[in-house]
């Protein structure tokens, strides 16, 4: 047990993410489309930073080359002293697996899982399932009368609730949103959102939140704003 | 807009989806290949037994015949004649033309009605060599192919008439059978002048035999029949459950197209049409290459089947198929029939989704607990009926009522069985793969239940007709070996050779046993009496299903008389009853044997008692003891002393080889379509896996996103439709061997008056196993592949929050 709370804290103590000359692009109809274009850019350990911009400004393909689901196309993504776009696949799956906490817009709970195994699912692949740990998270979600229903049987609040539920509880170094209010209504986003950055606050963990809303951006430590690919 | 602007919208989704439209034209024109092939085989055998019976007259008109089935004297039909009865007489019976054995059928010309005059010996000069000696065999072009040579009788070809059976004059034919004097049947023709003495009164010891609406044949084979039907509509069912699924599928990708066309003024009833023509348009389209394959498949399997009906029921059917205009017909009304019941759902679906619905496609196939529920009760009643009809009816139909309800009850219940099983499994992993494995195999339950059910089916007709055929060889080959026990079988050409013949023997064999028989009707069946000699080999070797115990003695001693268990079940004797001969021959059943692949009754007596009752039976044929070592010699001194041909002296090994090759002729057409429907199952889950591996992203993609790599998910791919084929495939053993057991205890007994030991063969399991195993993994090859290759880029897109 001390050992694996060692480990936690040696995680989220060397969650220090750097960003390097980072550019992105896609082969589109119309051309190559750039993307992101030498983007330079420090995380904290326990930061919280808004990502702001217009719509296909480069905020989901910036968290997405941070989260390892895709490769820059040259730069560097340095997180805890290791470049992760160097890391083949399988070593891409295992930092996603263990370091890194997605949040999504459309939620992307697992459609055939009740919401206890959704909610265990990461923190078990992540080889930190802790039952005390995913009842604290389900008592402060309000998710307990959830727990047998199928995402199909939830409203969009309350799946947004299981999907930090489930991030939370695999207890990542790095939280990444990707506009995770952007289906609710303001009452709705504004409770997920209380409830993600105060988690977040308690487990230590560094969040790099994409949204449109300057509302909601205001709330987190820091804000950055994406234009044209670029950090202005 | 006009009506080509929408078709081309609608249209566009299969341009879109070249491999889903692939698969809906196959599945139909594979449904309506197997379906309209079977059917012309049936349509070929039907018309041939139609012609058999307009060329031997069996049933056209009504008969005077014997009480007791024996002869009839020739004096009843002379007296018949002078009191005005426009009657005529007909003789029947077997005979050698060298090696080839032929119905022949003796008629009067003169005197047979018109009705019944199948071959036209209207030409005067026809019609003296008919009735003139030597005499002339009226024969079909085969048969005539095959005895020219063997007769100094003259030859006259007709196309009316059947393979196998030969027409000449009455006088030839009492002299060929040896039956001076005798007669069959006396044939009563419709036309009567009025005020005639009745035949209670002119011939009160014969009976009047009513002409049957369908043939003797027709009975014999219907339960051949009915089985090729079925397997056609297990086939057919197989192909629809594609059709089923891929019609479904696109109606609910469409959905959006649909809402976009009426919120732009399409009304309903235009929407409707045009989404009915689509659907003719493709059964029409499918239905032509549907029924040119069935044509193809029918011409390869025909002849296997016409080997079959003889091997079984001893009918003849040409081998090539002729065209049918009411079978092309029915081939493309088949074809439209099953589109329409495969679509009817979906189409009345988008007659009740208001126009303001969401658009979005609903998960494919997912039906409701409620409708879970309804299938699971189906089952459990099918299954009930089929318990039901078991116990207590009986009949043919009643056989293929239980094989039915087992079939479909037990594939209905197939989902739940491999719900539950993935559920159980759920719950006793703790791993998060695992638990997540079965919960997404379930989730895809649905969506691919179609297709279990149908691999279901299709492995379960494997197995239990595999079962029963392996089990009817096993014992076929037993029988064989103690049926044929004599080493080497001799046929003299003339009775005098086999005088000499015998004498010959008498020092060169351990005995001699001979081969003789008579025709006749017995309880109003064709049957053959044999007499055997008193031998210790009947005694060692005869294959007994129950007798007294000292049948032979009472056999030998002429006080009683063997059946075969196909007679003894049909007319439900016991051991004990007393049996009617021929000619006033009385004598008990004793005992009981099996005689497989003989379509008719045959009775066994002491060799004495036939030949007191018939002295001039042939005595040609022997079947010879003599050492294994010895078979070669002696038929060497056979050739060299009597100078008889090959064909004449043939050995057990020969004998046993070629009843073998029959045999295995015989199950050649079961085989045939068992592997195709196999086949179409297994096209069917291949085309459910490949249009699942379409919406497959949004369930693997969260997975992946949290750290399972695309390898590990592709081989989490490939082990789920192996997982499904070897639950459905150890489901399928029990119920194959329900079906087996249905098939050799029920309908067996029912078709073909024999009932077979069960044997089992799990060798045949485990090769079906690897086969089923081979084709899971090439039906999850594309998907697979389609997977692996996958950019992450695809998977992203399942993220995009500004999709």
């Amino acid at each position: 047990m001390e050992r694996y709370i060692c480990a936690i804290v040696l995680i989220l103590a060397a969650m220090v993410i750097a960003l390097r000359n980072l550019s992105k692009s896609y082969e589109t109809a119309e051309g190559r489309l750039e993307v992101l274009r030498g983007i330079d850019l420090d995380l904290g350990a326990g930061d919280s930073v808004a990502l702001t911009g217009e719509s296909g400004s480069g905020k989901s393909t910036l968290l997405h080359l941070v989260a390892g689901l895709d490769r820059p196309d040259s730069g560097e993504i340095v997180v805890g002293g290791r470049d992760i776009s160097k890391l083949d696949d399988r070593g891409r799956a295992a930092y996603r697996r263990t370091e890194v906490g997605l949040v999504f817009q459309q939620f992307n709970l697992v459609p055939s899982l009740d919401v206890a195994a959704n909610l265990a699912f990461h923190a078990k692949l992540a080889g930190r399932h802790d039952p005390a740990w995913e009842n604290e998270l389900v008592e402060r979600l309000g998710i307990g009368p959830l727990l047998t229903r199928y995402p199909e049987q939830l409203s969009s609040g309350q799946q947004q609730r299981v999907a930090i539920g489930r991030t939370l509880a695999a207890r990542p170094g790095l939280v990444l949103a990707d506009e995770p209010t952007g289906n609710l209504d303001e009452t709705n986003g504004d409770a997920v959102l209380e409830l993600m950055l105060s988690l977040s606050k308690g487990t230590g963990s560094t969040l790099l939140m994409a949204t449109h809303s300057q509302r909601l951006a205001d709330r987190l430590d820091r804000q950055l704003h994406l234009r044209s690919g670029k950090i202005t | 807009m006009t009506t080509w602007t929408l078709a081309t919208a609608l249209l566009s989704h299969w341009r879109r989806r070249p491999l889903q439209f692939g698969a809906l034209l196959s599945g139909l024109a594979l449904a309506t290949a197997l379906w309209s092939g079977v059917q012309a085989i049936n349509a070929e055998a039907r018309a041939s037994y139609a012609r058999a019976a307009i060329a031997l007259d069996q049933n056209g008109l009504a008969n005077l015949v014997s009480p007791n089935g024996g002869s009839l004297p020739q004096s009843a039909f002379v007296r018949l004649r002078r009191s005005g009865w426009n009657v005529s007489p007909v003789l029947e019976g077997d005979y050698r033309f060298g090696t080839t054995r032929l119905r022949v059928i003796g008629i009067e010309p003169l005197t047979m009605p018109a009705e019944a005059q199948t071959v036209d010996l209207g030409n005067a000069g026809d019609l003296l060599s008919f009735i003139s000696p030597p005499g002339t065999l009226v024969v079909s072009p085969g048969t005539a192919e095959k005895i020219r040579g063997q007769t100094d009788l003259a030859l006259r070809v007709s196309d009316r008439m059947l393979d196998g059976a030969a027409f000449v004059d009455i006088g030839l034919a009492q002299s060929l059978l040896r039956r001076d004097g005798e007669l069959s049947r006396i044939v009563i023709a419709e036309n009567q002048r009025p005020g005639l003495e009745p035949f209670g009164a002119l011939v009160p010891a014969l009976t009047v035999r009513e002409p049957n609406a369908q043939t003797d044949i027709e009975q014999l084979t219907e339960s051949f029949h009915l089985n090729l039907t079925a397997f056609g509509l297990l086939a057919f069912a197989v192909g629809l459950f594609i059709v089923y699924s891929t019609i479904g599928l696109a109606f609910e990708q469409r959905r959006p197209t649909f809402r976009t066309l009426r919120c732009l003024g399409v009304s309903l009833r235009v929407l409707a049409v045009l989404l009915l023509a689509e659907l003719v348009l493709f059964a029409l389209a499918a239905g032509a290459v549907g029924v040119a394959i069935g044509y193809l498949v029918a011409s390869l399997l025909l002849p296997g089947v016409a080997a079959t009906l003889e091997g079984l029921y001893g009918a003849s059917v040409p081998g090539t198929l002729s065209l049918r205009p009411e079978w092309w017909l029915s081939g493309f009304a088949i074809a439209m029939a099953g589109t329409l019941v495969s679509s009817a759902q979906s189409l009345l679906r988008l007659m009740r989704v208001p126009l303001l619905a969401v658009a979005q496609p609903q998960v494919w196939g997912r039906s409701s607990q409620a409708g879970r529920r309804i299938q699971v009760l189906a089952a459990a009643a099918l299954l009930a009926l089929s318990g039901a009809l078991l116990l207590w009816a009986d009949g043919l139909q009643a056989g293929f009522g239980i094989l039915g309800c087992l079939l479909l009850g037990a594939s209905l219940l197939l989902p739940a069985v491999l719900s539950g099983f993935l559920t159980v499994m759920q719950r006793t992993s703790s791993g998060a793969l695992v638990t997540w494995f079965c919960a997404d195999t379930r989730q895809q339950l649905p969506g691919l239940s179609l297709a279990l059910m149908a691999l279901l089916l299709a492995l379960a007709a494997n197995v239990g007709v595999g079962t029963m055929v392996s089990s009817f060889r096993l014992t076929f080959v037993g029988w064989l070996d103690q049926r044929l026990a004599a080493e080497l079988y001799v046929a003299a050409r003339t009775e005098p050779e086999a005088d000499r013949l015998r004498a010959w023997l008498a020092t060169k064999v351990e005995s001699v046993l001979p081969i003789s028989s008579v025709d006749a009707e017995i309880r109003g069946q064709s049957m053959q009496i044999f007499g055997v000699v008193d031998d210790p080999t009947y005694r060692k070797h005869w294959p007994l299903i129950a007798g007294l115990p000292d049948v032979w003695d009472r056999v030998a001693s002429g006080e009683g008389v063997l059946v075969n268990e196909q007679f003894w079940r049909r007319e439900r004797l016991r051991i004990g009853d007393q049996l009617d001969l021929a000619n006033d021959w009385k004598s008990t059943v004793v005992g009981v044997y099996s005689d497989y692949g003989n379509p008719k009754g045959q009775v066994i007596a002491g060799i004495n008692a036939l030949t007191s009752r018939y002295p001039q039976v042939s005595r040609l044929r022997y079947g010879l003891r003599v050492q294994p070592d010895q078979v070669a010699d002696l038929r060497a001194s056979l050739s060299g002393e009597f100078g008889l041909p090959p064909d004449n002296i043939v050995d057990q090994a020969a004998l046993k080889e070629q009843s073998r090759r029959i045999f295995d002729r015989t199950f050649l057409v079961t085989g045939a379509l068992n592997i195709f429907t196999l086949g179409v199952a297994a096209l069917a889950m291949f085309l459910s896996l490949l249009t699942l591996s379409e919406m497959r992203l949004p369930q693997l993609a969260p997975v992946w996103a949290m750290g399972v790599t695309r390898r590990d998910l592709a081989l989490l791919e490939l082990l789920r439709p192996l997982v499904l084929w070897l639950t459905t495939f150890i489901a399928a053993l029990p119920l194959g061997l329900a079906l087996a057991w249905v098939l050799l205890a029920v309908v067996n007994v029912e078709a073909f008056g024999w009932r077979l030991p069960m044997h089992i063969f799990p060798y045949e399991w485990v090769r079906l196993g690897l086969v089923v195993l081979a084709a899971a993994v090439v039906s999850v090859f594309i998907p697979l592949r389609r997977l692996a290759g996958l950019a992450p880029s695809e998977l992203l897109k399942v993220f995009a929050s500004e999709r």
